[in-house]
């Protein structure tokens, strides 16, 4: 087996480009499961966790390799709430943010706050050097995006726009080592509400009839917050399965969405 | 491929394929068979190892990526028979039933309180919250670790 640890980003693209079939290696919180329980037996792997650009994190652009116990202390608010629900301590030492913006899974909680502040995949390669994918064209279905094979991620980028004001809640059967039922980001800035969701669709989703009716009404009385809850449960696409049901997944997303709003109106 | 690393203060080799998690050589390579091996998905806590300062999975951590790492297992914990405060804590208390869990539960307060070592009642539960005891003995451990702190004080 080929093993290469990255220690810097240009050691990661020539070890990507050089030997497609590797597959990315980071914090391991997803990897490792699929190699200890579906005896998945890797011919190559790209270790990027300790790559120095990949470890960078400032205002608007967080480095791949950033793990969650290091956003748990974040200024960004629903970034920093969302950090501290993933996983356990253990988890959250290793697990970075790259990682989970690979594997796309649909309850991967570091998502809809991607979806929220609008924000960006940025990735490399060697041979074409960096562009960046808006969130909504990087996931483009159930742990798929459009990541190319001789790519690496090696940063979210968010606006400088970014909202401020953000809320996150999720809805799973305990607090800690739980994997969402359903995920929420509301966030409140100059143009408005932005409502995202996680676990309720292939990919995350913002509900954009929801945000349209909210930012066109000039004050938010009870009849509005019901509407907005009505039009996201409406809104989400999603399915049942071992985690929950589908009935249960619209109700849970229309009850955090609205009460997201409530905070961030209060905030 | 052949990987290097200092262990519990000794610099140690593994010939390794690569992909296998740090707790198989732990256990299979090296014999040092206190990680314990439970659920291999991240979620019990039975193998945590203290890895550059983390306390981290050792199920979820892959052996090629170990190269140069400094790793302390429950081995390393203490010195011989002169137990560490937490093993101390937990004898007295009474902090084992089946015993499976605790040597993560070991390793986890080693690594909570060498970077807090007066933690309130909060910070020690959300400390544990990724090492779960499937006989429940949660109570004693959380006065073991509760005492341990006002020792401190």
């Amino acid at each position: 087996m080929h093993f290469v640890a990255a220690r810097d980003l240009a050691t990661a693209l020539d070890a990507r480009a050089e030997h497609p079939d590797a597959e990315l290696l980071a914090g391991g919180t997803d990897l490792m499961v699929e190699v200890n329980l579906s005896h998945h037996r890797p011919t190559g792997v790209i270790g990027v966790r300790a790559c120095d650009e990949l470890m960078e994190w400032r205002d608007g652009r967080i480095g791949a390799a950033v793990t969650w116990a290091r956003l748990e202390d974040g200024s960004a608010r629903a970034l920093a709430q969302l950090a501290r629900t993933i996983g356990s301590p253990q988890i959250r030492a290793a697990g970075t943010m790259g990682g989970n913006v690979a594997t796309a899974s649909p309850a991967g909680d570091g998502l809809p706050w991607i979806a929220a502040m609008d924000g960006s995949v940025e990735v490399a390669s060697r041979e074409r050097g960096t562009r960046l994918i808006p969130w909504n064209e990087f996931f483009v279905g159930v742990k798929q995006t459009s990541l190319a094979g001789d790519e690496v991620i090696t940063a979210v980028v968010t606006p400088d726009d970014a909202p401020h004001v953000q809320e996150f809640a999720k809805v799973g059967v305990r607090n800690a080592m739980v994997i969402a039922t359903v995920s929420c980001v509301v966030a409140k800035g100059a143009d408005g509400f932005r409502i995202a969701l996680g676990a309720v669709a292939p990919t995350p989703i913002r509900a954009t009839r929801a945000e349209e009716m909210l930012n066109a009404e000039a004050s938010i009385s009870d009849l509005v917050l019901e509407e907005v809850a009505r039009l996201v449960s409406a809104e989400v696409r999603p399915i049942t399965d071992h985690r929950s049901t589908e009935s249960y997944r619209r109700h849970a997303s229309g009850v955090l969405a609205r009460r997201l709003v409530e905070r961030c109106r209060a905030a | 491929m052949i990987v290097d690393f200092h262990l519990n203060g000794e610099e140690r080799t593994a010939t390794v394929v690569g992909w296998e998690s740090l707790l198989t050589v732990l256990r299979d390579n090296l014999a040092l068979a206190g990680s314990k091996n439970a659920c291999e998905q991240g979620e019990c806590g039975s193998c945590s190892v203290i890895l550059d300062g983390d306390n981290v999975c050792s199920c979820l951590i892959m052996i090629g990526d170990c190269e140069g790492s400094t790793i302390t297992t429950v081995e390393g914990v203490g010195a011989g028979d002169l137990l560490d405060p937490v093993q101390q804590a937990i004898l007295d208390e009474g902090g084992v039933q089946c015993g499976f869990c605790t040597p993560g539960f070991v390793v986890t307060a080693a690594h909570l309180f060498a970077n807090d070592p007066q933690p309130d009642e909060a910070t020690i539960r959300e400390a544990f919250s990724g090492n779960i005891c499937r006989c429940t003995g949660y109570g004693a451990l959380l006065r073991a670790f509760a005492g341990l702190a006002e020792d401190e004080s």
